[in-house]
């Protein structure tokens, strides 16, 4: 009986609040809008809300025990884990001579969100800094490149160490006003400042090429030879008229995979060495209590601005290897969707889990690239993945099991 | 009479209207310990703050071996060697016990980011002295069968020494601890106090502490400061405050 009134009652409530969106629909009859009304809309949305909030009790009543028990990742001695990364890595670099284009275009897209994942991780994740403006780092190293390229004629090899450090310059100048703040006044200004940097790049047009940004941006050379049809300075040899190869444009977009593959691998390995390492340690005991660092010693400002660098440095090199891909820059690319979507990665992954950053970055590039004609519905269905992951996992897919120091006892 | 390692002269703290501390003035000398105590609300722990650099200061003087650190923010001054422990023990509680170690190293190891991240012999050494500094002390704190442990999972009274060796593990010339034998049962309120004794003895330890247990402070302390609606009353050794008609006032009232 209770069932049925507070079933009787939300299949009410959800009339209510449908009419004015579904029920009463404005229609344009020539030059007159009229308002008409789709009664039995609204009567199938109360039916079934009456039906599911109805059986609702029982199917949670009937199986008590369930739960969403995801694998956790098995622990394995270092030499094991060693020996998987290195097999992955082999296979990830063979995997693309025996597969299409658009695959190794995808796989190229991922690598690059595993790379501005695993450098959000840092910031988010270890030190437990809510930052919401990280594509803004992300921009700053696509440009570094597009305007060194666009003013100076620099190549993609002499930019990218740049497009780091401006980077990383610009994640610590952020870190200078943010350092007082926590949490959500954190991720407010910080969303601010990816704002503000997409806006600087709109606005400043006569630099940067405003809304229309900058295109012809070179692919990065191997060792000083294009990998074009032809070389764009006359006489120059391209790199496969110097293997003697026949040019396709194939070889071009596994190319860029590998690039991608060894700058996300690199970032792998930096990043996980870094939790090890005392500025790691220095990063979880900020997360944790910073009084009780402050009370030993720790440097907070300093802790965290390295955070923030460090974590904007992998963001820069992303960017910068972005821009290569693309060959075109332009600040559509850098909205605060993007943001929200590296974030998202991190979230799901379980933050700090590197492991579970990587899986995380495959599924919400690869998912939305499967679903092409769900494309209207995609942004819902991510929203819905995210709620439903944050009431069964809130802790992310595979979450961290941090490495820890141990000895043995006694 | 031995140096002084700690001296604080006219020290007061104003809270807007709220005249917290009003000129308190102490010092604490090398290898003593000495403790504050006073009623609830007495401005024991807003002294604390000030010393160790979580408040700053509305007047007074702070020298700490010879340099003046009132107002230096409170990395400064734990760098200077003055650490303390909190009324309500703060672990990083996440981490392991060893870990809570290795983290209150960080101002001693030596660390680039080079070294580390391509993981050269100078940074292993490093890491390698850091831990077996670890293991030495879980060792004397008798924590060593708890050092994989997450340290919030540890029982009360092992957090609570866990917090002192983690003090201990910054080499440090004073160390301040707050209420430290609160929430305590008997046995571990003695444990504490030879704890303590041993600090002073065998590492040559200056204690400044502030505590409510009147046995354990008789017992342990060399001089007593009491204090008062944020006013000190008497500066003296056990014996002598133990009978002081304003202390006993100051804690019974008056008939």
């Amino acid at each position: 009986m209770k069932n049925i009134t507070s079933a009787f009652l939300a299949a009410v409530l959800t009339g209510i609040m449908i009419v004015p969106i579904f029920g009463l629909q404005l229609e344009r009859k020539g030059i007159n809008t009229e308002i008409v009304p789709h009664w039995s809309i609204v009567l199938w949305g109360m039916l079934i809300v009456f039906a599911v909030q109805l059986v609702k009790p029982y199917l949670f009543k009937k199986r008590p025990g369930v739960r969403f028990n995801l694998p956790r990742v098995p622990t394995l001695n270092p030499k094991s884990t060693n020996l998987l990364l290195g097999l992955v890595f082999v296979a990830a670099i063979i995997w693309p001579f025996f597969s299409g284009r658009s695959q190794v275009d995808i796989a190229t897209l991922v690598l690059i969100y595993v790379m501005l994942a695993l450098g959000l991780n840092i910031v988010v994740g270890f030190a437990g800094l809510l930052d919401l403006g990280f594509v803004g780092f992300y921009a700053v190293g696509a440009y570094t490149y597009a305007l060194l390229y666009h003013w100076a004629g620099w190549g993609f090899w002499e930019a990218l160490p740049l497009a780091g450090v401006v980077s990383a310059f610009f994640g610590f100048l952020l870190g200078f006003p943010v350092l007082r703040l926590r949490g959500d006044y954190l991720a407010i200004v910080t969303l601010g400042f990816g704002e503000i940097i997409r806006l600087l790049l709109i606005n400043l047009y006569e630099f940067t090429g405003g809304p229309d940004g900058i295109s012809g941006i070179p692919k990065p050379t191997v060792f000083g030879y294009e990998m074009t049809r032809k070389a764009s300075v006359e006489g120059a040899q391209t790199f496969h008229q110097l293997m003697d190869w026949k040019f396709s444009t194939m070889d071009v977009v596994i190319y860029l995979y590998l690039m991608a593959l060894v700058l996300a691998f690199i970032t792998l390995i930096v990043s996980n060495r870094l939790v090890r390492m005392p500025i790691g340690r220095a990063w979880e005991a900020l997360r944790e209590d910073e009084i009780a660092c402050r009370s030993l010693g720790l440097n907070p400002t300093r802790i965290k601005l390295s955070a923030f660098t460090l974590g904007a440095t992998f963001a820069g090199l992303g960017g910068a290897f972005f821009a290569a891909r693309q060959g075109l820059v332009n600040p559509e690319s850098f909205t605060f969707i993007e943001s929200a979507l590296i974030l998202a990665i991190v979230v799901l992954g379980g933050m700090g889990s590197q492991v579970g950053v990587i899986l995380a970055a495959i599924i919400l590039t690869v998912l939305p690239e499967l679903a092409r004609q769900f494309a209207e519905y995609r942004m819902l269905i991510f929203g819905l993945v995210m709620v439903l992951m944050m009431v069964w996992r809130p802790q992310g897919l595979l979450p961290v099991k941090r490495p820890q120091v141990e000895i043995p006892n006694e | 009479m031995s140096e002084k390692i700690l001296s604080v002269d006219g020290l007061m703290m104003q809270f807007g209207g709220l005249l917290a501390v009003d000129s308190v003035s102490f010092d604490v000398r090398k290898n003593e310990i000495f403790a504050i105590i006073g009623p609830n609300g007495a401005g024991k722990t807003t002294v604390f703050n000030c010393v160790s650099g979580f408040y700053k200061p509305t007047a007074g003087s702070i020298t700490l071996n010879g340099k003046a650190i009132a107002g230096h923010p409170s990395h400064k001054v734990a760098q200077h060697g003055l650490v303390r422990t909190f009324q309500n023990v703060r672990l990083f509680k996440h981490l392991t016990v060893l870990e809570n170690l290795l983290v209150a190293q960080h101002t001693q190891i030596k660390s680039s980011l080079l070294p580390g991240l391509l993981n050269l012999p100078s940074y292993r050494r490093s890491e390698k002295k850091a831990l077996n500094n670890a293991v030495k002390w879980l060792d004397f704190m008798g924590l060593r069968q708890f050092a994989n442990r997450e340290a919030g999972n540890l029982s009360y009274g092992h957090q609570r020494r866990l917090e002192i060796a983690r003090c201990m593990i910054t080499n440090p010339c004073l160390l301040l601890l707050d209420e430290p034998a609160a929430g305590l049962n008997p046995q571990e309120k003695k444990d504490l106090a030879d704890l303590i004794n041993q600090l002073r003895n065998e590492f040559d330890m200056s204690v400044l502490l502030i505590e409510h247990d009147m046995s354990l402070i008789m017992g342990i302390s060399d001089r007593i400061l009491v204090m008062e609606h944020g006013k000190p009353i008497v500066t003296d050794k056990p014996e002598a405050v133990r009978t002081d008609p304003r202390v006993i006032k100051a804690y019974l009232g008056e008939e």
